[in-house]
Order: structure tokens, then sequence, then C-alpha cells
């Protein structure tokens, strides 16, 4: 094991504010995270949740404010290894479920034997010969978790992971989670429902009425 | 360098599995040919003038087709968040990407060009360079194009915004490479012709991975 095995990342967000087109989302959001936390991230629709999950992946640029990851360890310091998984899959419908498993595992230079013992671990192995537009929303959400497992990453951004996910499914994220915390990995979540054993919680809908508090 | 290679392989294999990305261009650089002698007449003569002109310009439009789905599927399924996600430079992805789509349909462009400049009443002596010529130039209209595939990428129709944004932008590649053409067919020297067409294409595969990169990146904000 190699990234979130070793590392000990740490994570600040000081005074972030997002916007979307001329609506501010949120603003004056602080807080930190270190290695083995995880902090679900709560609020209504629309508040802000992905779109901050969006700034910490590096895709969409903040209005204003910093965040800074820093810590010692493979993976860790400013470019932290970072995993992000949307609320799309990205899935491809033509492409069979193992093919697209073992592409992930190309892409990020691991063996493809990695690809093939995460699809075991999601429950998808019997579905491997199955083409993208074949698989249920539930068995595409767990594709996409298979891209945690096959590259160690110590910082999981998930954007509502247990959406489409029956209760065994659910259940499956939730070790997933836990496990990568006592390895010293970092998960920040979005979530509807049933948060994660053990969790921090951050409430963005507040932060917007009493913007400037933590 | 490898999470690049490995999105190349994967388009590679998409657009051949996929059925039918490379079909209709092809489809359509044929046609455009074939249809004309029925538009400029039969004659000889005719034909062996407009020629050049008309195949040059039925080889850019048909590398423009497959410019509207190049990034498309992938920022409608969420690929591209992945990719951006994972930390990998866009540059790469965008690189890979139309590399992949030049192999599997200007490769095929190409090789059809000599068929259509025999048929236009070319000199079949002169098919070998012909083909040369598409390839580069084919290159060339890819990568250009690739710019505004990706400013397009996030509208809902980005297809009348690619043909603004592309062609100011194939306006170098269409002179050279159809005075490369004429040179042949008029058996004057056609070789400045293809070095300026090649340095064209050059100029954009060194240029327009960064330029398609920065939209994306957009697209994705």
């Amino acid at each position: 094991m190699t990234g979130a095995g070793a590392s000990s990342v740490t994570l600040a967000v000081e005074n972030l504010a997002a916007a979307r087109g001329l609506r501010v989302l949120f603003e004056g959001l602080n807080f930190s995270l270190s290695a083995g936390e995880s902090l679900e991230l709560r609020g209504a629709n629309g508040s802000g949740k992905s779109t901050l999950l969006r700034i910490l992946a590096g895709l969409t640029r903040q209005h204003a404010g910093e965040v800074r990851y820093s810590g010692a360890g493979p993976g860790a310091g400013e470019e932290a290894g970072r995993h992000f998984l949307g609320h799309l899959d990205a899935v491809k419908p033509s492409e069979t479920a193992i093919e697209q498993a073992r592409f992930w595992a190309r892409y990020f230079g691991r063996p493809v034997a990695e690809a093939d013992a995460a699809m075991k671990r999601v429950g998808l192995s019997s579905r491997n010969a199955v083409p993208g537009r074949g698989l249920s929303a539930g068995q595409k959400r767990r594709l996409a978790l298979t891209r945690l497992l096959i590259e160690p990453r110590p910082v999981w951004l998930l954007d509502e992971p247990t959406a489409a996910l029956d209760t065994e499914g659910r259940t499956l994220v939730g070790q997933l989670v836990a496990e990568h915390r006592a390895r010293g990995g970092m998960v920040i979540a979005a979530v509807h429902g049933e948060g994660f054993a053990g969790s921090r919680v951050l409430d963005i809908s507040e932060l917007k009425a009493k913007a400037g508090r933590t | 360098m490898s999470a690049s290679f490995s999105v190349f392989v994967r388009e590679l294999k998409l657009a051949w599995s996929g059925g039918g990305g490379a079909a209709l261009p092809v489809g359509f650089f044929a046609a455009s040919a074939s249809m004309t002698p029925f538009a400029v007449g039969a004659e000889t003569e005719a034909l062996q003038t407009a020629g050049p002109g008309v195949m040059w310009i039925a080889l850019a439009l048909s590398s423009l087709l497959p410019m509207e789905r190049l990034f498309q599927a992938d920022l409608e399924d969420g690929t591209l968040d992945a990719y951006a996600g994972s930390g990998v430079g866009m540059e790469g992805i965008a690189l890979a990407k139309t590399l992949a789509h030049w192999i599997a349909t200007g490769i095929p462009l190409a090789i059809l060009s000599p068929v259509l400049w025999i048929m236009l009443q070319g000199a079949p002596e002169q098919s070998g360079l012909i083909f040369l010529a598409s390839l580069v130039g084919s290159l060339a209209f890819f990568f250009f194009g690739s710019i505004g595939a990706a400013l397009a990428a996030g509208m809902r129709r980005g297809g009348l915004l690619i043909a603004l944004v592309t062609l100011p932008l194939y306006v170098p590649t269409m002179i050279f490479g159809a005075a490369t053409l004429d040179a042949a067919a008029n058996g004057a020297d056609w070789a400045g012709a293809l070095m300026l067409t090649a340095s064209a294409s050059l100029f954009g595969i060194a240029t327009a991975p960064f330029g398609a990169a920065m939209a994306l990146r957009t697209a994705i904000d």
C-alpha cells in the first residue's frame, strides 16, 4: 500500500466563499481536518455541498478564501492525492464494466489485478462482462467506487456516495470509509440521511444564514 | 504520462468499437467528392480545375464532423471530472483524445483521398502525394478543430460555435493544402506548399492541446 498508507495529510479551509454566477452560495467557511478524520457535509439542496467538494477537488475556482492541503508522506503535501467522486459516475455506455475498472488501473499506473480485486470488493464481479449501459444506477455507482480502491489516495471527496445504492451498498461504503480512515485517510462527503460512524458534521445551510461563523 | 497514454488507448478502442464514429465523416467525404461531377459537370477539364479545391474543402468539413462529440460525451457522463479531479493535466488528455480520434477518423479519410482524387480525373501517379497531403492536412484540421470542440463542449447546441471558432483557424491549412493539390494537378513543384501544410499541422499539434485544455477547465468549472 502506497499513498494513504504512510501519509498524514491535513486540510485547512480558511474564509472560503463559493459563488455560482452572481449568487454567493456560502461564505466565511472555516474548518480543518486531519488524517483519519471524516467530515459530513449537510445542507439543503442547492446550498453548495457539491460546489464545495468541487473546490476541494480543484475543479471549480473559489470566490474567495483559501484551501490548503499539507502534511508529510507520499501523496500528501500541497498537491495531495485526491479522489473526486461526483454525482456523475463516469461510466461509458459501450465499455464493459471490467474494462472500465481496468482502464482506471492503467490510468493510475496500477496493476490490472487491482481492478479485478476492486470489482470483487464492490460486489460487481458477476457483472464484469456487462457494458455500462446495461448496469443499473446502483451498479454504476459501485463501478465508480472501484476508483477509490484501485489507487490508494489520502483524500476522498465523495458527492452523495450512497445515492442509488441498496442497504448492502450503503454498508459497503461505510466500511470503505472506516477502513480508509483507519489507514490515515481523510474523507469529505456530502450526505443526506444516514451518515458515517464517528464523523464530524458541517451544515452549510447554517453558514449562509450566519456568514462569517465557523 | 501513463494516464494520457491509457486515455489514448481507451479512446481508440471506443472509436472502433462504438461503431459509426468514423463512418459518418468518411461517408460525407466520399459523398461530397462523388457529387462533384453532377455539380460542376463531368468534363475532364472542369473536374481537373475544380477537383483539388473541392477535395480539400470536403476534407476540412469532414474533419469538422466528429468535433461536436469529441469532448461532449466525457463532460456529460462525468469522465472529464474524474480526469481533472485525479490531478492529471488536461493538456495531455486533450492531446490523447484528439490524436486517437484523428487515427480513427483522419487516417481513413486520408486513405480514401487518392480514390476520390482519381475519380475527379487526377493523375493516378500522384496518389501517394495526395495521401500524404491529406494525412498531414487532416491532422491540422483535427487539432485546430479540438479547440472549437473544447469551447463548445459545455454548450447544449455548440455545433455552430465549433464552426465559427474553427473555420478561421482552418484557413492557413486550407490555402497551403489546396495549393499542394493544385500544384500536383498541374505538374508544378508541390514540395514548398506541402511543407507549409505540414508546418500548419505541427503548429496545431503544439498549440491546440493548450487551448483546448484551457477551454475544458472552464467547461468543468
